[in-house]
């Protein structure tokens, strides 16, 4: 084949010639790869370019032989090994030499890593969650979704018990089902004399088949059949029967008495399911339809949970199938809702999102990252100090380099060596951090009750190995840049003359990683700005109600009234009311409301609570017209209902018009009830959940609810205490369980709060190790510049003309980081966070300039303190030493 | 000893390095075997051969002067040995003084 003249001759596959060279030993390479190309030249003419190639290829591939592979690793782990003593040697001088750079160095990698350590040692504990079951890996939950004739969406963790049965009766390929229902509170009484209030949970026979909670008494395949069997965690058993045997003891719930038939190992903490005590699910089978129709409902799925176990292998998309088919049916006979079904992996519960009525606990998996992505950013940005200062002071270490590369070390030795170094100082720094991650840990476990409740965070051998790999992971994350540098040293070039060492040849490098760690610095300090002032939006918020100075008793099931009475002698309590549920707490509590105009009948969710004559007052809704509950009756005959101006939005009742609109009727639990009242719109969930169509209904008496009394008094305490005793009178089992108003709305943003506090954590520390590392890059400015200085001084500049040419640099970085964190932060709130609340504050152009000024601000102090040390400094005495 | 016990496509090789005197190396081997053989004598076959053979100290190699063919590469060129030599012929040795006790050779029957 000819090849035509101007063209590009052809020549063998570049990939093909690398694997060669790095594979074939140097002795056999270089005729090998002539050869191969003599072969190449022959078949280009005889066989043309593409069959050459491949031929070329080909042979590259069979020449890896035993004999021709290198073997020369061997020897260079043997050389690092020989080597390790000296590296340890001068890595230690280098570091004792430069005092400043290693604590910088050695301080940001420590307090950085802190935090990694913390979100590993979390992450790991949400991983180890449920690994104690023998069959984990082939155990599923089924997840229900709710789809409303409104188009309204929601996600249950829970399902109904009919959906549980079902598929164990018709669906093939499932091996066992375990059903469970919570909501079992009440007191267990043993001979009249303990009583003490069990939350327990109904299960059925399975349970055991598929969770692994060991039995220490009792027979498993047996202890859940049979109506009123309650299974007791040792725990709990001590609690009732104290050192006695539980076993076949008799346990007295209100008027049924259940027999224990088991006692169960302690649950472990990692474990989603928690309970004191299982109750044999038949128990609650045979009791009447409670007000959301049967408890074996297809619509019934609030409080029940299906597990599943399938066998190795098992086709879920077979499964899958049966659910839609199962739902298909069923939702037939449902009106205006649809439900389906799907599986959930047991090993997905923990990071499983957002569900509603989680049984346990559940972390959602942005909430992990964010949390990794925090640390990734804290411990790059010390790892960027590491690296730019390692670079910026190459000067000093370049003669040793020299020295090693002219006594034989190879390119790969220099950069053994300086990763070795950074990993050894990462070590080190791990040994600081670790005591920070203890103290850390405490202060994380402080930050929410809930946390201490999920994680344990305890310290175990493959925590500490992770721990380790982390350390060596940031080490060599952190030197790589630097070995690379170093190894890339000519050795000639260095000990002629180090200055002309060109280090500044990385400066854009080292400005990037400057301008990056501000970036991010500014970014989390307005962040933390943004997210403060919307926290304390949310507490400060006009909920369109006041309260103020308002103590919430949970009933706990005792009768109202008689707490009342009670409440009623003592001074400082000036009002009392009745209240099914606290709103604004972030609960809710649906009903449907019935609305008949002309023939046209409208119905609809609205949101409710059952109140008494005294809410309303007390809590100062506002009426726009109408009056409070005039017809007050002590049991079921209500005849009136109160509503927001959602509802006469929603039902374009009366024209919308308040004063029209009293008088009204509308139908709900198919009662009829006259409007007596609007009210102006408030807030009945929480800030992230718009105003919607919201009535109240009367009822005297409400042990399962609250109590809300209003308190005037000066002295709280001695209010708090007499109230406790009034409790006390009429309940003597459960602790007094009142919380203020106002706490408990902060109770219910805790989560912003602790948000807050931990990106304001880490932007302390992102600040930190920022400004550790510009101090580094300006001393180290200044002190080779520091001729330079002098020259311009004698030349005649002013300190200030020289602060400013020391200075502007910097200053220009930070600037062009406002530039980018500022619009990026601004935007992402703006379209992306705050959209999600559907009232919240605006974000203020205050924030933003708060934080450019606090980190300009401290950067400036840290530049100018430095600079002025070097345009103060005698001129006369730095040329001298020339 | 090992070094002494030829096999056959060893022979072949260690022959033809003999044969080509002064321009004996791996690409010209392998043309030379198959010129003489008829069958195709691949590299790697070759190669291997090669570096065997020079481990048992058979052969000895040197390399070329860098020439504008073969990517500016230099050649590897091969020499038989004293040991070489010796072993060549010993091997001859054994096929003579067999050929020897053999009567009549008929080589007509054969085929």
């Amino acid at each position: 084949m000819k090849i035509a003249p101007n063209s590009r001759p052809a020549s063998p596959p570049r990939w093909a010639q690398k694997l060669l060279r790095w594979y074939c030993r140097p002795d056999l390479l270089e005729d090998l790869e002539g050869d191969f190309n003599e072969y190449f030249e022959r078949n280009l003419k005889t066989k043309g370019a593409r069959r050459a190639r491949f031929i070329y290829v080909l042979d590259v591939l069979k020449f890896f032989r035993p004999y021709t592979v290198r073997k020369p690793s061997f020897l260079t782990f043997f050389i690092h090994w020989l080597m390790l003593g000296s590296y340890f040697k001068t890595s230690r001088r280098s570091l004792v030499r430069n005092k400043l750079f290693s604590a910088i160095n050695i301080i940001g990698l420590a307090v950085s890593m802190s935090v990694g350590l913390l979100v590993i040692a979390f992450l790991a504990d949400l991983f180890a969650y449920d690994q104690f079951h023998e069959k984990k890996h082939r155990t599923y939950r089924l997840l229900t979704r709710n789809e409303l004739a409104d188009k309204t969406v929601m996600n249950f963790a829970s399902t109904s018990l009919k959906a549980g049965f079902k598929l164990r009766e018709t669906i093939p390929g499932v091996e066992d089902v375990a059903l469970i229902r919570r909501g079992f509170y009440s007191d267990a009484r043993v001979n009249d004399e303990t009583v003490i209030p069990l939350e327990a949970t109904w299960a059925d026979g399975s349970f055991f088949k598929v969770f692994t909670f060991p039995l220490l008494k009792g027979n498993p395949a047996t202890a859940l059949n049979e109506p009123y069997s309650l299974v007791v965690t040792e725990k709990t058993a001590r609690k009732l029967f104290g050192d006695a045997d539980a076993l076949g003891k008799t346990v007295r719930f209100d008027t049924l008495n259940y027999t224990v038939t088991g006692v169960l190992k302690d649950i472990p903490k990692l474990s989603h399911l928690r309970f004191e005590a299982l109750v044999s699910l038949p128990s609650v089978l045979g009791q009447k339809a409670d007000s959301d129709g049967g408890i074996l409902d297809w619509g019934n799925i609030y409080q029940n949970y299906v597990y599943l176990t399938v066998p190795e292998n098992a086709n879920l998309q077979a499964i899958q199938a049966g659910l839609d088919q199962l739902s298909r049916a069923e939702n037939a006979r449902l009106d205006r809702q649809k439900i389906t079904l799907s599986l959930q992996p047991m090993d997905d519960i923990v990071f499983g999102g957002r569900l509603s009525n989680e049984i346990g606990v559940s972390i959602p998996t942005p909430v992990a990252w964010v949390l990794v992505g925090l640390a990734l950013v804290v411990i790059l940005s010390a790892c960027f100090n590491y690296t730019n200062l390692s670079i910026a002071r190459s000067i000093r270490r370049s003669r040793e380099v020299g020295i090693r590369k002219i006594v034989g070390a190879l390119k790969t030795h220099v950069l053994g060596q300086f990763m070795a170094e950074s990993v050894i100082i990462s070590v080190m720094a791990l040994v600081l951090s670790f005591l920070l991650f203890l103290l850390l840990r405490t202060q994380f476990m402080a930050l929410a009750p809930q946390l201490a409740d999920v994680v344990s965070l305890e310290l175990s051998p493959w925590l500490l190995l992770y721990f380790l790999l982390l350390a060596i992971g940031v080490g060599l994350a952190a030197g790589f840049l630097p070995a690379l540098f170093f190894s890339r040293l000519q050795a000639v070039q260095v000990l002629k003359d180090a200055s002309s060492l060109r280090v500044f040849r990385h400066v854009n490098m080292r400005k990037t990683l400057i301008f990056t760690q501000y970036t991010f610095s500014l970014i989390f300090i307005t962040t933390t700005l943004i997210g403060y002032k919307q926290y304390r939006g949310f507490l400060s918020f006009d909920l369109g109600f006041t309260t103020e100075n308002i103590l919430n008793i949970r009933m706990q099931g005792n009768k109202s009234t008689l707490l009342k009475k009670e409440l009623a002698e003592i001074p400082a309590v000036s009002q009392i009311a009745t209240s099914r549920m606290i709103t604004s707490l972030g609960s809710l509590y649906g009903a449907t409301l019935k609305y008949k105009e002309k023939d046209k009948q409208d119905s609809a969710k609205v949101w409710i609570n059952f109140v008494d004559e005294n809410y309303l007052p007390l809590h100062r809704h506002r009426f726009l017209a109408g009056t409070n509950f005039k017809n007050r009756p002590t049991s079921g005959n209500e005849t009136e209902v109160i509503v927001n101006e959602q509802v006469l939005k929603r039902f374009n009742l009366a024209d919308r018009n308040p004063s029209k609109a009293v008088g009204k009727q509308v139908i709900m639990d198919d009662k009829p009830l006259t409007i007596v009242g609007v009210l102006k719109d408030f807030h009945y969930g929480t800030m992230d959940q718009k105003i919607e169509p919201t009535v109240f209904r009367y009822s005297a008496e409400e042990s399962g609810g609250y109590l809300n009394v209003g308190i005037q008094s000066d002295d709280y305490p001695a209010a708090l205490a007499s109230i406790e005793s009034a409790w006390q009178k009429i309940d003597r089992v459960h602790p007094l369980d009142a919380k203020f108003y106002d706490d408990q709305i902060e109770d219910a943003y805790r989560q912003f709060e602790v948000m807050v506090k931990v990106i304001g954590f880490i932007t302390f520390l992102a600040i930190c190790i920022a400004s550790m590392g510009l101090f580094g890059m300006v001393v180290f400015t200044t002190e080779t510049r520091l001729k330079e200085i002098s020259i311009r001084k004698v030349m005649g500049a002013s300190e200030g003309s020289l602060i400013f040419q020391l200075s502007k640099g910097f200053l220009l970085l930070l600037v062009m980081a406002a530039l980018v964190a500022l619009p990026v932060t601004y935007f992402f709130f703006d379209q992306f966070v705050l959209t999600k609340f559907v009232y919240h504050q605006p974000i203020g152009v205050s924030e933003l300039v708060i934080s450019v000024l606090v980190v300009m601000a401290l950067a400036f102090l840290l530049i100018g303190s430095q600079t002025l040390k070097a345009a103060r400094s005698n001129p006369a005495k730095v040329l001298k030493n020339e | 000893m090992k070094g002494t016990n030829l096999g056959e496509f060893e022979e072949l090789v260690l022959l033809t390095i003999a044969a080509l005197i002064n321009d004996a190396y791996s690409v010209a081997i392998c043309d030379e075997l198959e010129k003489h053989t008829g069958r195709s004598a691949k590299l790697g076959v070759v190669h291997a051969v090669l570096n065997r053979l020079e481990e048992k100290g058979l052969v000895k190699s040197r390399m070329g002067e860098a020439t504008s063919t073969r990517g500016g590469k230099r050649k590897r060129y091969y020499e038989v040995t004293q040991a070489g030599k010796v072993a060549l012929t010993q091997a001859r040795d054994v096929r003579e003084s067999l050929w020897r006790i053999i009567p009549g050779f008929n080589l007509e029957g054969s085929l």
